[in-house]
């Protein structure tokens, strides 16, 4: 039987109806329309599900919809401000940090929690926060580099110069 | 894949509420999911009801209360990181969960969730055979504490009862200054299963400034974490010298590896040799406070 849920989705309220067995990557794709997070696969394994739940990484796959009722749920549509492509946002569109763009959102939503916990990351803490988010195009270099760019640690355009 | 299999979904708000919607037949308790809805897409598990502990605020604390440590269902990896308690009074802890799966996994799964999957390669199961700690358990007929040793049946297979929750673990503090080490192997750093992992603990002893006690246990080279009592022996009887040559050669009768798609059992064993005498020397430098910091990679 479905249940109604109400939860805020980047920053607007909801309300829904989901079955009990629904995951919320499914509810938000299939349910809302909200297609930033894709289903690659949907294990918690490669990340490119990620959503924020109350502010923290989630894998949607692994979430039940009906678990996000009273939720604050952000996706890659939520993290623009104003209109506006985030910094780092844009130092991902700067650097080419995507290839075919399957895995960006999920790389994006982990970076930008990465940032608001850890202002100035070590490139090691990068990779640490970036490694349950596979990406099969870039070698994951052009990704690190945007992400420390963001944080100031690398100059725009520059390279990791550090040892 | 979605899930095929429906169910009924109850988020209750009391302990007594939950622990009567588990004792009904074909039930399930929900904390982080992270197993739990792999499980259900596999068809590994069909429930008639999924209980949502989430809404159980007291499943929820980390405590350090009576010399031993208490943490909750519902306390996340990413809590156990954060944990300014953990932090001061069991480090290593917070080194293990560091180790577990990614960021976004770590957010949601729990350290109980962990222990009751039960998985031959799960990251807590060395620390809590080690140190003896308790597994909580509460069912209508009232509670048990299992001893993490007897906890740990078969792969997947724990000592909890049909309608038992485990509302926490307590594992108790050494009493001395002690310090330990707990290093995973992996096909790659980040996000991977362990192939073998060794937990090591050093606690001075009050029989001596030169007496010491050790725990030594590895996982995911037997069906459930071992407890290496003869290395722990050795040691102990060694006092400051380590006979590394010895100690390696008592590894082969402790654990029972096997080969599957992550290693094959001569590596699995090898490797546990070679972590053994790395976690001691770090575990002993941070005794002296000379080794890495908790969380240095070491492999």
């Amino acid at each position: 039987m479905k249940k109604r849920i109400r939860f805020v989705l980047n920053g607007e309220k909801r309300a829904i109806d989901v079955a009990p067995q629904e995951t919320l990557l499914e509810a938000l794709r299939d349910g809302l329309g909200v297609k930033s997070p894709k289903c690659g696969c949907d294990r918690g394994d490669c990340g490119t599900c990620t959503v924020m739940i109350d502010g923290r990484t989630v894998r949607s796959c692994l979430v039940l919809g009906v678990e996000v009722d009273g939720a604050v749920v952000t996706t890659l549509e939520g993290v623009m401000e104003n209109g506006e492509l985030s910094p780092l946002q844009q130092a991902f569109l700067d650097r080419n940090a995507f290839q075919c763009g399957f895995c960006a959102p999920g790389m994006i939503m982990s970076a930008t929690e990465l940032l608001a916990r850890n202002e100035q990351p070590t490139r090691e803490e990068v990779q640490e926060g970036l490694a349950g988010n596979l990406c099969r195009c870039t070698g994951y270099s052009p990704i690190i580099d945007a992400v420390l760019e963001t944080a100031g640690v690398v100059p725009k355009g520059g390279r990791d110069e550090r040892p | 894949m979605p899930i095929t299999h429906s169910f009924d979904y109850q988020k209750p708000g009391s302990l007594r509420e939950a622990l009567a919607l588990l004792a009904r037949k074909s039930a399930v308790a929900l904390a982080g999911g992270t197993d739990l809805i792999g499980h259900l897409k596999e068809g590994l598990v069909s429930p008639e009801l999924l209980v949502d502990l989430k809404g159980l605020k007291e499943l929820k604390k980390i405590e350090h209360r009576g010399g031993a440590l208490h943490i909750g269902a519902l306390v996340t990896f990413a809590e156990v990181i954060d944990s300014k308690v953990i932090g001061k009074k069991l480090p290593v802890l917070a080194e293990i969960a560091r180790k577990v799966a990614s960021v976004g996994i770590r957010n949601r799964a729990t350290l109980v969730g962990n222990l009751c999957s039960a998985v031959p390669c799960l990251d807590t199961g060395p620390i809590l055979v080690a140190m003896d700690a308790l597994v909580l358990v509460k069912g209508k007929r009232g509670s048990r504490k299992i001893p993490a040793e007897k906890w740990f049946i078969a792969p997947r297979k724990t000592a909890r009862k049909p309608g038992e929750l485990v509302t926490g673990i307590s594992i108790p503090l050494p009493r001395g200054k002690a310090a330990a080490c707990y290093l995973k192997l992996g096909r790659y750093r980040g996000e991977d299963l362990a192939q073998a992992s060794v937990f090591v603990s050093i606690e001075q002893s009050s029989r001596g400034a030169k007496a010491r006690n050790f725990r030594v246990a590895f996982g995911s080279v037997g069906p459930v974490p071992c407890r290496a009592r003869k290395i722990e022996k050795a040691l102990a009887a060694g006092g400051a010298l380590i006979d590394m040559v010895a100690l390696k050669k008592l590894v082969p009768a402790e654990i029972s590896p096997i080969t599957d798609i992550r290693a094959s059992k001569e590596y699995r064993l090898h490797m546990c040799q070679v972590m053994l005498e790395r976690a001691l020397a770090a575990a002993d430098g941070r005794l002296n406070g000379t080794g890495p910091a908790y969380g240095a990679s070491l492999l």
